[in-house]
């Protein structure tokens, strides 16, 4: 296991008057119900979870369900009503407002749903801001910004105007500012979910590739089950403050933890997210046919390579050492037949 | 009973309605009323009642507490004036050094302050004054008389008028295109030409030292209300009086604490433009969207860089609507200022007026609206100006405007210096135009006004008899003939039927102040005379908005037109009206009504083109024809909007009203005048000011709480 970056033990965000007393009160014991009737709204419910370096944990809910509280309480823009939160064994919440503020201009980036760009400052001004609130002299932060505005793909429109780009540009500018400080940790709310369809898809494609090269420990939060099955290391599914399952893709698609879960994965095409790995049989060396599929394999992409064997197809790890076998029908049961009994 | 059922507030209406009226007939008149009543004045007589509270001396006419309260507050006005002349002369003495006299002086502490102030502020006024119009005070301020005769060359010689000219249309023309330069080009010239540019660049400095000052203090104020609740609820109810007090009654006090001048108007001028720049900065700042914010703190921003870098730039817009409107509300106030003796175009306007030289008054009046379109144009193009790139432009191309101006200062110099060989041994026209030593109509205006009384004298006779006796007397008597327990019964009664319990108690309130202040008369007076004007005004208003709604361009250009008529100063609309109806309240109605028919004209507009695009469609789509359209649809979803309108076209008329008095009417505004010329007058002007302010909130109020629950109602809140 990795080194921990965000740490945060049974995290409470409660709205009101009183909510902090009322929290004590409570004992660990947060009935949502009995909170609205004393005016007090529930944000984020006893969340503790681990997000290690270089993961992507995706926080996924719909809207209400406190995704955007929890990352609000993790960036502290809003303090917690209570539990504790650690930035790389720091506590953030015993941090002074300049520790703070040194703690973000360092280590953290943040990309927000409406793009959240300064209408007056042009795409390259927008991206050296965090650099020239630092203190970085004009000349540097400028050139810092213009890499950025490279590695977004933006080179040829730096001294546009917010308001002279589309959505999706708009969130590069946003994606490249949050970069240019270089932070360790990067918060995404809702990114994607203020472009269209096409566009998001690109963005996706771009945010990975991004990923790839840079290796940030990532909280990403959407509303879209499909984006966080896309993107995610790790899902944490949310409702009413309260985190239902936090699993890898595959494991919340094959064993959802809740009801609520459950009617979630119940559309979720699954040969897109499940591998091989995970509806294999034990190996079994005999009558296996002459194709061999990697156990890291999505079963989409070679469905229709095994549907056509006859026989059992061998699954081999990495070094090539077979691992497992599966059967051409075991392949239509998951794409077909696998909801009813739970695979 | 099943219609009791179906419209319960209709019949709880009636049932207000039935009570007022029965208390109406209820309670007689007294037979000693009359409508002139004790004032808190000092006319003895032995008729009037008397009682002391606070040591001050109140008298009054006592009636049936039915039919009028008495005047408890009768030492209100007293007791402000008595505190404020302790403040000013007596709280506080200290030992101030006098640099004339070379000796300790012991002064009280305040008027000490005031007379730095004053002092100040004429030395900032005199600064610009001289910029632009030449004079030796400033240097005589840094150095010393004996120097400036030492040194005569010293003095500060004034901008030709023909730079001053260029420099606005070159301003313009960076901040909007060559329409706006033509027309301050013109106007400027205009002024010129015709002899007004003395007043006029003493008018434009009073507003280039007020405006600064007020963006300034107001934007100040905004923040902190915006950063704290508590500043933000201390402010509010300040705000409320400030929007809705009459510009003129704050003038009086202005007159105790600073004296008569230029100096004294501009502080008060800040006190009535600072809190629509807070107002606006609020809105500004809160109209930021939070994801915004939450940008800057991320980005590791303290409070000042966000504040400076993030907030402020991002509610750039409404900050500068806020300084349009202070400018706005500055040069009005440079006008009205006349009444206690600001320099400039007002003083010229009030003297012409005082003289019945309608002419004369037309061409400052004239003036006056030119330099308003041009301020209100020049402002706005300011505020919706956005920055553009500049980076891969030429040093030529980034600097033109700068290297025009340059080049023009130089030209300008040149014509003067031409100048004086032309016009040798007379003035020298190409740097200054002296004061009505230009071209004049004011003899062709005054001519036309004899032309249209000779004329038409027998039918404007015909009808403002016709008004007065059968239409102004009646009614009038009917407003003096309301019982104060029958009015106040109405007033609470409406304020617990929109808003409930809070609404009641607010409208109770106000409306008992002045139901125990002494000037309950004249207050249903000037309520009689602002209902006539807003009823015609929104009979006016409605209909031709909703003719011109029918097409989009006579729509976009009556609001036009209402944004023009918006920025004259009120004082301006009195010319016409004396020039056609002379001075009867005939004139001032008709002022009321065409000031007040702005703002209901152009909500009416608004309101029905705020109906939504898609309703539009669904109606057309289920076969309504336009009429039905109309009453069916846009009628009922814009009412709300139009009953701000109605709430505006109240505000206004009230300060027409008020102004009005300047004309001659019997209302709450002469006493505000005659305030003006009193020793003592600062409470009662200061009380007035304030009465006029709660008629305005008590409609305010009822106005604003029915429209935020409609508007819920209908979901489009």
């Amino acid at each position: 296991m990795s080194e921990t970056v965000i740490k945060c033990e049974s995290v409470y965000k409660i709205f009101g008057q009183n909510a902090k007393k009322m929290l004590e009160e409570a004992n660990g014991n947060v009935d949502a119900k009995t909170f609205q009737e004393k005016g007090c709204i529930v944000g984020v419910n006893n969340a503790s979870f681990e997000v290690a370096k270089g993961e992507m944990l995706v926080v996924m809910g719909l809207s209400g369900s406190g995704k955007s509280t929890l990352l609000r309480c993790i960036s502290r823009l809003t303090d917690a009503t209570g539990g504790k939160i650690f930035i790389e064994g720091q506590d953030l919440l015993g941090l002074n407002n300049k520790e703070l503020i040194e703690l973000r201009r360092s280590k953290m980036g943040m990309v927000f749903q409406s793009f959240a760009l300064l209408p007056h400052k042009t795409v390259v001004e927008n991206i050296a801001f965090p650099l020239q609130i630092k203190g970085t002299n004009t000349e540097d932060s400028i050139n810092r910004a213009m890499e950025m505005v490279k590695l977004v793909g933006l080179d040829g429109r730096e001294n546009y105007f917010p308001r002279e780009l589309s959505g999706g540009q708009q969130q590069r500018v946003g994606i490249a500012r949050s970069l240019a400080v270089e932070p360790d940790i990067w918060f995404l709310d809702e990114p994607f979910s203020a472009l269209d369809p096409l566009i998001r898809k690109e963005m996706q494609d771009e945010f990975l590739r991004l990923q790839e090269k840079l290796q940030k420990t990532i909280m990403f939060i959407t509303h879209d089950f499909d984006e966080a099955l896309k993107l995610a290391d790790r899902i944490a599914i949310m409702k009413d403050g309260i985190i239902e399952q936090l699993d890898t893709p595959a494991n919340i698609v094959l064993n959802p933890a809740t009801e609520y879960v459950r009617k979630f994965t119940e559309e979720v095409p699954r040969e897109k997210v499940l591998i091989i790995e995970d509806v294999m049989d034990a190996s079994s060396k005999d009558n296996l046919g002459d194709l061999k599929v990697s156990k890291d394999e999505i079963i989409e992409n070679v469905a229709e390579k095994i549907l056509t064997q006859e026989k059992l197809v061998g699954v081999v790890d990495s070094n090539n050492n077979i691992v497992g076998s599966i059967k051409p029908s075991k392949i239509i049961d998951t794409v077909f037949g696998g909801r009813k009994n739970g695979s | 009973m099943e219609y009791l059922k179906k419209y319960p507030k209709l019949f709880q209406w009636l049932f207000l309605l039935i009570v007022f009226f029965a208390l109406c007939f209820a309670i007689e008149v007294p037979e000693t009323y009359k409508f002139i009543r004790g004032q808190a004045e000092f006319v003895k007589d032995p008729n009037q009642s008397v009682y002391f509270f606070l040591g001050k001396e109140v008298r009054y006419y006592a009636f049936d507490v039915f039919w009028r309260l008495p005047p408890l507050l009768g030492w209100l006005p007293i007791w402000i004036n008595d505190s404020l002349f302790f403040l000013m002369n007596e709280w506080m003495p200290m030992e101030f050094w006098n640099e004339d006299t070379q000796e300790f002086k012991t002064r009280p502490l305040l008027l000490q302050i005031s007379r730095n102030l004053t002092a100040f502020m004429t030395f900032l006024i005199e600064l610009i004054r001289e910029i632009l119009l030449g004079g030796l005070e400033t240097i005589v301020a840094f150095t010393s008389w004996d120097f400036i005769d030492a040194y005569p060359w010293l003095e500060l010689p004034g901008l030709p008028w023909t730079i001053v000219a260029a420099g606005a249309a070159i301003l313009s023309y960076k901040l909007s295109g060559k329409g706006l330069a033509l027309f301050a080009g013109l106007t400027m010239i205009y002024i010129s030409i015709f002899g007004q540019w003395k007043p006029s660049m003493q008018t434009l400095s009073f507003i280039l030292v007020a405006a600064p000052l007020s963006f300034i203090f107001g934007l100040g104020l905004g923040i902190a209300a915006y950063k704290s609740k508590r500043v933000e609820k201390a402010l509010y109810p300040i705000l409320l009086v400030m929007q809705t007090m009459p510009q003129y009654a704050v003038l009086v006090p202005a007159l105790v604490l600073f004296g008569v001048g230029d100096h004294a108007a501009v502080i008060i001028t800040m006190v009535v433009a600072v809190p629509p720049m807070i107002l606006l900065t609020i809105l500004g700042l809160r109209a930021i969207p939070p994801e915004v914010i939450e940008a800057g703190r991320m980005s590791g921003c303290t409070n000042w860089q966000l504040m400076l870098k993030v907030l402020i730039p991002t509610a750039r817009r409404d900050i500068l609507i806020g300084v349009n409107q202070v400018i706005m509300v500055c040069f009005s106030m440079a006008v009205i200022s006349a009444f206690i003796g600001a320099k400039g175009l007002g003083f010229n306007l009030l003297l012409a007026l005082n003289q019945l030289n309608i002419g004369l008054a037309l061409e400052a009046g004239l003036c006056i609206s030119l330099i308003a379109i041009l301020l209100d144009k020049m402002s706005l193009a300011w505020a919706n100006k956005q920055t553009d790139y500049f980076g891969n432009l030429t040093f030529f191309q980034r600097n033109k405007n700068t290297i025009f101006f340059a080049v023009s200062v130089l030209i300008g110099i040149i014509l003067a210096y031409i100048g004086t060989f032309i016009f040798k041994g007379s003035f020298n026209y190409l740097f200054e135009v002296p004061h009505n030593k230009g071209i004049s109509t004011a003899d062709f205006w005054n001519k036309g006004v004899d032309w249209i009384f000779d004329t038409f004298f027998v039918y404007i006779k015909a009808f403002n008899t016709w008004l007065i006796v059968d239409v102004l007397q009646p009614m009038r008597a009917l407003y003096l003939r309301m019982p104060a327990v029958a009015t106040l019964v109405l007033a609470v009664g409406a304020g617990y039927l929109i808003g409930g319990v809070r609404s009641a108690l607010v409208v109770a309130a106000l409306t008992l102040f002045i139901a125990l202040s002494p000037w309950w008369d004249r207050a249903l007076v000037t309520l009689y005379m602002a209902t006539f004007g807003v009823v015609v005004s929104c009979l006016i208003g409605f209909t031709v908005g909703t003719l011109c709604f029918q097409n989009k361009k006579s729509a976009a250009f009556m609001l036009g037109i209402c944004d023009i008529f918006q920025t004259f100063p009120s004082f301006v609309y009195l010319i016409p009206v004396m020039m056609l109806f002379g001075i009867t309240d005939t004139s001032v109605l008709i002022a009321v009504i065409v000031y007040a028919t702005i703002p209901a004209t152009r909500y009416t507009i608004e309101g029905l083109r705020s109906v939504p695009v898609g309703l539009h469609e669904a109606a057309t789509m289920s076969g309504v024809n336009k009429f039905q359209r109309l009453t069916k649809i846009e009628f009922p979803l814009a009412f709300p909007h139009m009953m701000l309108g109605i709430n505006q076209t109240i505000v206004f008329a009230l300060f027409m009203v008020i102004i009005g008095a300047f004309i001659g009417t019997e209302d709450l505004g002469q006493y505000i005048l005659k305030a003006l010329s009193d020793k003592n007058g600062a409470g009662i002007g200061l009380t007035l000011g304030i009465c006029v302010a709660f008629i305005g909130l008590i409609f305010d109020n009822l106005i604003r709480t029915w429209v935020e629950k409609r508007k819920k109602h209908l979901g489009i809140a």
